[in-house]
This record gives structure tokens, C-alpha cells and sequence, in this order.
């Protein structure tokens, strides 16, 4: 069976993101860059599947910019087979995303293919989603658990009220979520034979998709100061605030 | 408190992209690694650095290593994590492909080092020492016993101690006692040494000891001496770790600092005798030991300055929390607005960046000097390298405790109290101008062996190198300052260096005498070299723009160091120079001490 991974290149979840003078965005220059750790458990659970027999070879696909190499770097290093980079510059908005792996996974034919449930940098959590919608195939998102038994993947999924367990045909699109895995460390000597595995690199006329934007982003802007608190001096006081100025109660 | 202490990422590429030659580096290596690949080990060793050994260090000092029923127990994680260390591959990363090792530049493996010691010193110990046994058996080991050792050395599944010191035997080792008897192709070694490290521990299959003792019938001194490996489970006929040999614990050092790390005083054959395998020849003991002496030298200096990384951020993330007094504004100001706070952190970040900058340069030139592609250019690297080893192991030390010391008093009161953290990073760093020979000890080598073998002539040769960087100072207005600085310092170690040689030549007490601050000198001049250097290359890639490799704030961090560096550690070098050239005689004019 194989696994193709989609992995994304997002600002490090360590940095403090700054948003940009004219509010254009965020500033990404000169920040530390890593692979979006839920990407990160994806890829983790695609070598844990291989370890354990189910998978038989690990596709890591990268979208966006010269640097995303490094992140498929990482992803080989930690035990992807081989890496395809769709060579693109500019922003990716989730859908030109999701047509774009539409089409590499049109070219590889793989049984599973595993996303993080979102990105950290944009949050928006609609790849796995629109991916699954424009392949036709079943879809299991915020994966926490996950097996899969001969043509069919049994997966728990993180709602509200718990875990929903679903079973899908393969082949399928899973997002996964925080708790399905502790992604490892990469091994000196998979870092070192990471770089004679292959990347192929591609890029989106040669797949037949049009990457421009739909969206056009307004303005993007810090969330608000959170104000200094008040002491009160009585319970009176705090119970008319509470009714009067903050209007909870 | 936590550590503060984050991988110095940028420093260390800044190091390894623009003071040596990485291409090179790589390419003498054999070509395992590329530079992505160079960026990548980084990475995840710093990340397994801050991940897994720094939450070591802190609970590793308050509970230290324990000695139960005759058995060495570490405090609790260090096994898992050596478990880790170990699975991870990174015991290899020092080590030649050729005998299973990552076949990576030195330059990157020190970096590394540098690493593994900032988030726990007492932990960095271990591989650190296996390092040294890899080296010696690499180079004067059987065949056989390069089979049975080094695959399981390289890797970590055993670990390696050496055994030299006795009770009456530290810096004078041709004094010591433990004797060996020839039993057939083996070994009885029968003896006790002192100040061994990681002498036991339960987080490895074996530990093999290298033990230098005195086979029967050998003469007195140093000549006499042979050097044995004695395995505490001595390997059965697949190599498997078999019988137990000959050999406990008696007890462990209770030391000032480094409390995670047991320092052993070992007893060998108090019953049958010790069975050992002589490794090279009878008397080449100490000359064998000679050759792991340069790497394990240069790694103490590393621990100096990794020491030094963690106490300036543990001093700088103090200094920004902690709120006292007023900025000239009126304001209430945290103590990283007081000049005085500001320059003690700020000095010693730069004399830490300076000696990163020298270990990397002269790791790079051990490389060379043994793998150069030609045997002139590995002829002056090994000149070069000779030099620098007492320095940067003097040094290193020096700017590690210094900066302990500046990190004690950034905290004022509380950093005399160990919750603060900040005395930890003192306790632990004072060893490394001790160990390995002491700064005294390397102050010698620099004076007797260094400039005495040449007279003086590599020494020279290296401050016209200093004086020609200083030259290319010129062209840089805004560098005007830290050139003439240069300028005054060298100058003082060439006099310095001429004084030295001719005293050397004429009464050993009076180059003796003056031979621990020639030796700073030397390091305040080498540093400045780098330091130097490091800011012509900022300045360049500031001027290159956008498609530098690095941050510009990187760059332009760096050349600000440098100034500092030039403004208040060069100037030590007239001081020392003079303090170094005033002769021994006074010291003799007063009877008792």
C-alpha cells in the first residue's frame, strides 16, 4: 500500500509571529521555518504503518516555495521514501492546494493519503476537505486513532462530545489530529541518508492546474490588547459589574 | 528555574559558513554529508539537546550519582536518555565512516559537542570520554581489538573511561603505580586510580577501561609506562560481553560541581588481577595517550565555552525579568538597562563567541592536518593547531568560568543561592581549567614545547597572520577602532613571544613564571583574530543583501561583538604582556608562601 503525505512549510510554532507594517500579512522574513506539526504526525503515522507492515512506500509532497525541500528533507529524514515538490512562489490558498495534490496523487495512485488537520500559519483547516471532495473518495478528518484492516481504514475522530468512530473504504484522505502520535526525532543516520533520496520536483503548469488566488486578504491585523483588570471591593460591586458593564449575568 | 539556554543556531553557522572552509571540510570527510545536510544535524541535534538532555540537568544536580551495593545509579532519565542518544546515532557523528562513524567534518561534530554540554555537562561527559577511547584504539589498536571495541564504541552501545591519575600521580603521571603482569597473550593489572569518569554506570552493555600502568621489569618514569584495555565484562569469543573482570568501584569523589557524573576511584585485580589487553607498544603508554590528547583538549575547551553559551542566557533572560532601580528616564527599568549589567553580559558574549570561533577554526585544522589533500597545507595546519590547543583548552575554560562568574552577579543576591540555576553553570565549568591537564599545565606545553621546539618561529607566524588581518582592517572606516586595538594587541604578543622564546632558552623558571599570562595573551590576541575576521565577513554579507545565507541581524550582531571584543578584551593583551615578561626572580625572594 501507498502513503502519500502532504506536508507544509509554516513559520516555526516557537516564533512570535509579527504581522507585517503595512498589514499585508505576517512577516515571514528571516523567521525559523518547520514542517506544520500536524503534518509532522502524519508523517509519523505513515512510517509507524510502514513499520508495521501495512504501508509498503511513503510519498512526502511538498507545495510552495525553493525552501520546502528543506521540509522534505525532514520528512525522509524521518522515513519517507521519496519527496515531490510542487515548485510554486506566491501564496497557495487551500483549494489551488487541494487540486494541485489532486493531481499528483492522479499520477501516484496511492490507498491512503494522510494531512495535519490544519496548517498552523493560516489555521484554515480546508485541504483535507476540499482534497477528498474533488477525488470522490471518503474522507476521515481529526483522526486520533487509525488502522487499517485489508481494504478499509477504522479511524476515531475527534468531535465534541468524543471520539466518533467511522470505517472508510480505501482508498481515503485522513487529517490527523494532535493525540494520534508522538512524531520521533530524526536519526543521525537517516539524516544522513536522507539526501540520497529522491525529490522530483514539478510544478503546477505541468500538473494543469492554475494556482492564482481567489481570495483577496483585506487587511490582516494583531488581535486587540487584552485591558488591564479592576479590583472590586465587595461582592455587591462585582455582581453590578458583572450585570451592568460586562452584561454576562 | 529552568534553563534558559538556547542552541546558538546562527553563531555556530555563522562560524562554520565564514571562518572555515566547509566544502573543503566536508570533502576531506569523504563526502558523506552535503550542506543541507550540515543544517539538518544541526537542527535536530539541537533539538534533541533542548528536548531531551537539558530536562537532565537541573534534577541530575540536585541528586547526583550514587554508589549502591559496589554499583554506580545515575539520577533518573539518564539511562532513557542515553538510550536515546544512542539509538539516535549521535555517539557516531565524532567517528570516521570508515570505522562506522558519520564521517562528518570535525568542525560540525564540536559544534555539536558544544550542544550536548550546554544542556548538561554532566551527561556530555560520557560520550565525551568514548570519544578519546575510539581515537586511541583507531590508532594504536590490534586488528582484533579494533574488531571487538570500536564498532561497539562508535556507537555507544559501550562506553570508555581513562585511567591515568593515582592518589600521589595527577600532573606527574610517570610517578604512578598500578603494575602489570604478562599472563600469556593477556594482562593482570593490579592498581587503583583515581578521578575516573562515568568509571561505572548501568546505561551500557560494557565499559571498557584504558589504563595506563606499568608492566613488570619496565623502567621508572614516563618510558616505562603501557596502556591496557581492561573491560569490566571481558568480551567472550563472539565479542559479547562476558565474564566480569576483576574490577569495582570504591568510591565516588563528592565534587563541587558536575554532581550527575560519577567520578570514580577504582580498584583493579584486588583479587585475581585485572585481565587487559596491552593496546600499542610496552613503553608507547603515554606516547599512545598523546594522541587523543589534542581532540580531548579541545573538547574541554569546548565545554568552556558551552558552559559560557548557557550562563550568558541564563544571565541576559534574568537580567530582562528582573526590575531594580530606574533608567535615566525615570522609569522603572529591568537590571538589562544598567550599563554595567549590560556590558558584564555583553563582554562575555563576546569573549564566548570569540573562543566558539577559535575551538571551530582549530578543529577544522586538526581535520586538515591529518586528512589535507597536500602535505605542505597539512604541514602548517598542524602548526597552527599545535598552537591553538592549550589555548582554546585554557581559554575555553576561562571564558566559560568567566562568564559563570558574570552570570552570579547579573543575578546579585540570588545567584549565591542555587535555586537560581546560576551557580550550577559556575560549579560545573570550573572543572574544565582543571581536568586534561590543568591551564598551568597547558601554559607549559604553550612556552616549553611550543615556542621552545621552533623558537618561537610557528608563534611568530602566526601573529604576521593577526597582523595581516588587522591590515585588511584598514578598508573598513567604521572598523577603525577595533583595528588599532588589534594593532596594540599584537603587537604586544609578538614582544611577548620574543621575550618567551629567549627565556626559554635561557632559564626555564623565568618563562615558567610568566607562562599562564603569555598563554591568556595568546587568547586574548587569538580571539581577536576571530573576532576580526568574523567582522570583515559580516560586513560583506550585509553588503551582499538579501541573499546572504544568515539574518542580517545576525551579521550585524556580530559586528557589534567584535567591537566590544575590540573595546574591552583586547586591551588586555598590554597588561598581560607586561605581567608575562617579569621574570621569576621575586618569586623567590620570599621564603615561605
Amino acid at each position: 500500500m501507498k502513503v502519500l503525505v502532504a506536508c507544509k512549510r509554516v513559520i516555526d510554532y516557537n516564533v512570535k509571529v509579527r504581522v507585517k507594517a503595512d498589514q499585508s500579512g505576517v512577516d515571514l522574513q528571516n523567521v525559523k521555518m518547520s514542517m506544520n506539526p500536524f503534518d509532522e504526525i502524519a508523517v509519523e503515522q505513515a512510517i509507524r504503518l510502514k513499520e508495521a507492515g501495512t504501508a509498503t512506500e511513503i510519498v512526502a509532497v511538498s507545495l510552495g516555495a525553493e525552501a520546502c525541500q528543506e521540509t522534505l528533507r525532514t520528512a525522509l529524514a524521518m522515513g519517507a521514501d521519496r519527496a515531490i515538490h510542487v515548485h510554486h512562489d506566491g501564496g497557495l490558498e487551500p483549494l489551488a492546494v487541494a487540486k494541485l495534490l489532486k493531481a499528483v496523487i492522479g499520477a501516484e495512485q496511492p490507498s491512503l493519503v494522510l494531512l495535519g488537520k490544519q496548517a498552523i500559519d493560516d489555521d484554515c483547516n480546508q485541504t483535507g476537505q476540499m482534497l477528498a471532495g474533488l477525488l470522490g473518495w471518503p474522507q476521515g478528518t481529526f483522526v486520533s486513532r487509525l488502522k487499517v484492516e485489508g481494504a478499509k481504514v477504522a479511524a476515531g475522530r475527534e468531535v465534541d462530545g468524543g471520539i466518533e468512530n467511522v470505517e472508510l473504504k480505501l482508498p481515503a484522505v485522513m487529517t490527523v489530529d494532535l493525540r494520534l502520535n508522538e512524531p520521533r526525532y530524526a536519526s543521525l543516520p537517516n539524516i544522513m541518508k536522507a539526501r540520497k533520496k529522491p525529490i522530483d520536483k514539478k510544478t503546477p503548469a505541468e500538473l494543469g492546474v492554475d494556482p492564482a488566488p481567489r481570495l483577496r486578504t483585506v487587511k490582516v491585523a494583531e488581535p486587540p490588547k487584552r485591558q488591564a483588570g479592576v479590583k472590586v471591593d465587595s461582592v455587591a460591586t462585582l455582581v453590578t459589574k458583572l450585570k451592568e458593564e460586562a452584561g454576562v449575568i | 528555574m529552568t534553563k534558559a539556554w538556547i542552541p546558538p543556531l546562527a553563531d555556530t553557522r555563522f562560524v562554520l559558513g565564514e571562518l572555515i572552509d566547509l566544502d573543503r571540510a566536508i570533502e576531506r570527510a569523504g563526502n558523506h554529508v552535503d550542506r543541507p545536510g550540515v543544517d539538518q544535524i544541526l537542527d535536530e541535534a539541537a533539538r534533541f539537546a533542548t528536548d531531551v538532555l537539558t530536562p537532565l540537568d537541573r534534577p541530575g544536580d540536585a541528586t547526583g550519582a550514587r554508589l549502591e551495593n559496589g554499583t554506580v545509579v545515575l539520577p533518573s532519565g539518564f539511562a532513557e536518555a542515553y538510550g536515546r542518544f544512542v539509538e539516535g546515532g549521535w555517539n557516531a557523528l565524532a567517528s570516521p565512516a570508515a570505522i562506522g562513524g558519520a564521517g562528518v567534518p570535525k568542525a560540525l561534530a564540536t559544534a555539536v559537542a558544544e550542544y550536548w554540554t550546554s544542556a548538561s555537562m554532566a551527561f556530555g561527559l560520557c560520550p565525551l570520554l568514548t570519544q578519546s577511547g575510539i581515537e586511541l584504539l583507531a590508532r594504536h589498536g590490534t586488528t582484533a581489538q579494533r574488531q571487538t571495541y570500536l564498532p561497539n564504541l562508535v556507537s555507544g552501545r559501550w562506553t570508555a573511561t581513562m585511567c591515568l591519575t593515582e592518589a600521589h600521580a595527577g600532573s606527574d603521571v610517570g610517578a604512578l603505580r598500578t603494575r602489570a603482569v604478562r599472563q600469556g597473550e593477556r594482562w593482570h593489572v593490579r592498581g587503583e586510580k583515581i578521578f575516573i569518569t562515568y568509571g561505572d554506570h548501568a546505561m551500557a552493555e560494557n565499559i571498557v577501561h584504558l589504563v595506563l600502568a606499568r608492566p613488570e621489569g619496565a623502567p621508572a618514569g614516563n618510558k616505562g609506562l603501557a596502556l591496557f584495555a581492561v573491560p569490566k565484562f571481558i568480551p567472550d569469543r563472539s565479542g559479547a560481553p562476558g565474564r566480569r573482570n576483576d574490577l569495582r568501584v570504591m568510591r565516588l569523589e563528592h565534587k563541587l560541581g558536575i554532581h550527575a557524573s560519577p567520578t570514580c576511584h577504582m580498584a583493579f585485580g584486588e583479587a585475581e588481577g585485572a585481565e587487559g589487553e596491552l593496546v600499542g607498544a610496552e613503553g608507547g603508554g603515554l606516547a599512545a595517550m598523546f594522541t587523543m590528547m589534542n581532540s580531548a583538549r579541545l573538547a574541554v575547551g569546548v565545554q568552556g565555552i558551552a558552559m559560557g553559551e548557557a550562563a550568558v542566557r541564563h544571565a541576559a533572560r534574568y537580567a530582562g525579568e528582573r526590575v531594580q532601580g530606574r533608567a535615566h528616564d525615570g522609569r522603572p527599568a529591568g537590571i538589562d538597562q544598567h550599563p554595567d549589567v549590560r556590558r558584564s553580559i555583553l563582554v562575555a558574549r563576546a569573549e564566548v563567541e570569540a573562543m566558539r570561533g577559535l575551538a571551530l577554526v582549530l578543529a577544522d585544522a586538526l581535520d586538515h592536518a591529518d586528512h589535507g589533500l597536500d602535505a605542505a597545507s597539512r604541514g602548517r595546519a598542524a602548526d597552527l593547531a599545535d598552537l591553538l590547543i592549550p589555548v582554546v583548552k585554557a581559554c575555553g575554560a576561562d571564558a566559560g568560568i568567566a562568564a559563570a562568574d558574570a552570570a552570579i552577579q547579573v543575578h546579585g543576591g540570588h545567584g549565591y543561592i542555587e535555586d537560581s540555576g546560576a551557580a550550577q553553570t559556575w560549579r560545573d565549568a570550573r572543572i574544565t581549567a582543571i581536568y586534561e591537564g590543568t591551564n598551568g599545565i597547558q601554559a607549559l606545553d604553550l612556552v616549553r614545547r611550543k615556542l621552545g621546539r621552533d623558537r618561537g618561529q610557528a608563534a611568530l607566524g602566526f601573529v604576521g597572520q593577526v597582523a595581516a588581518v588587522a591590515r585588511d582592517l584598514a578598508a573598513a572606516a567604521e572598523l577603525e577602532g577595533l583595528r588599532r586595538r588589534l594593532d596594540m594587541a599584537v603587537d604586544a604578543l609578538g614582544m611577548a613571544t620574543r621575550w618567551m622564546t629567549a627565556a626559554v632558552e635561557r632559564d626555564g623558571d623565568e618563562a615558567a613564571a610568566g607562562a599562564s599570562d603569555y598563554l591568556r595573551l595568546f587568547g586574548v590576541v587569538a580571539g581577536g583574530w576571530i573576532m576580526a575576521r568574523s567582522a570583515l565577513a559580516a560586513r560583506a554579507r550585509l553588503a551582499q543583501g538579501p541573499s546572504a545565507p544568515l539574518p542580517p541581524e545576525v551579521y550585524r550582531a556580530k559586528l557589534i561583538s567584535a567591537r566590544i571584543h575590540a573595546d574591552h578584551v583586547l586591551p588586555r593583551a598590554t597588561a598581560l604582556a607586561a605581567s608575562a615578561t617579569s621574570g621569576a626572580a621575586l618569586l623567590r625572594a620570599i621564603d615561605r608562601l
